[in-house]
């Protein structure tokens, strides 16, 4: 067992952006096959789907699930361009800035903090930025745990704040 | 129907929000997020990462907790934030339970923002949290 995961090339792109993507324009199909998938096997709420209901509420038309994420499968950006075949699975955020993943053998989910801004609609462009926050390590359970922050900042094509997000991944 | 604003009080509960979990639900979400991880999709794999077998999804568990904030406040009503840790996974078969209480209640403005504590639980072992989760909404 290593006494850190976190080697000086970590430590260097601690405040660095990671990644900057811009979706394609977000489509009916792409929300309503979203809320299907989270309300599963029960019907998803008629905001996502029926435009007709949808143009009477405060919103005035469909909108996207808060939780609706625009990035996943191809974006426009170049840097992601082609389908990513990840049968080991995500390594890491280092990978994005061409250094080594720690040498840890497994990644979860920690947990996510979110502000939420405007709604995600049918024709929005989301861009998102996100940025490198911190290193972090503890024993838990399972032997020494790297907690890695991230921070990420949704604006659509009208510059407004969609979401301001932070997560935790932590390895171990 | 929406929560009545006026009728929120501390310790107001959240109708919960239940589902049975395992590949139906797993693969429609990797299919709409683009989550095809071998965890999430293989025993074996699940099981090499120390746990019993093939687990779901926390990002689906974020939409659960979603859900439930939505179906119980309405389409008028603003979710402002939430935050949750994840801290138990989400096994093959495992009915979750997605439920909150209302902790807070406060006018801002026009608006009632309500603080809420959340959590999704295993619903045949309720002592289990797996997702415990706070959010703010401002009720309409």
């Amino acid at each position: 067992m290593p006494d850190t995961y976190i080697t000086p090339q970590m430590r260097d792109i601690v405040g660095l952006e990671l990644r900057r993507a811009t979706s394609f324009p977000i489509t009916d199909s792409d929300i309503r096959r979203w809320a299907i998938a989270v309300y599963y096997p029960e019907a998803a709420p008629r905001l996502f789907w029926d435009a007709h209901y949808a143009k009477g509420t405060v919103h005035g038309g469909i909108v996207a699930p808060e939780d609706f994420n625009p990035f996943a499968w191809l974006t426009q950006t170049a840097a992601d361009a082609g389908v990513v075949a990840r049968e080991e699975g995500f390594p890491g955020p280092e990978v994005a800035l061409g250094i080594d993943p720690p040498g840890t053998k497994a990644i979860i989910n920690g947990g996510t903090e979110v502000e939420y801004g405007v709604r995600m609609r049918p024709g929005d462009v989301i861009t998102s930025v996100s940025t490198l926050s911190n290193y972090r390590e503890r024993e838990g359970r399972l032997g020494l745990m790297l907690f890695t922050t991230t921070e990420d900042t949704w604006t659509n094509q009208r510059g407004e704040t969609v979401k301001t997000s932070r997560g935790t991944l932590i390895r171990y | 129907m929406a929560v009545d604003r006026n009728t929120v009080t501390v310790g107001t509960e959240l109708p919960a929000f239940v589902r049975t979990t395992g590949f139906h639900n797993w693969n429609r979400y990797a299919a709409v997020n683009d989550e095809f991880v071998p965890i999430h999709m293989d025993d074996d794999a699940g099981r090499a990462q120390g746990f019993p077998g093939a687990f779901g999804m926390g990002n689906l568990m974020w939409s659960y907790l979603h859900n439930l904030v939505r179906d119980w406040m309405g389409d008028e009503s603003r979710l402002v934030a939430m935050s949750c840790s994840f801290r138990a996974p989400n096994l093959r078969g495992m009915t979750v339970e997605a439920r909150g209480t209302v902790t807070a209640v406060r006018d801002e403005g026009n608006e009632r923002v309500v603080d809420l504590e959340l959590a999704v639980v295993d619903h045949d072992a309720p002592d289990t949290v797996l997702v415990p989760a706070t959010a703010t909404v401002a009720l309409a």
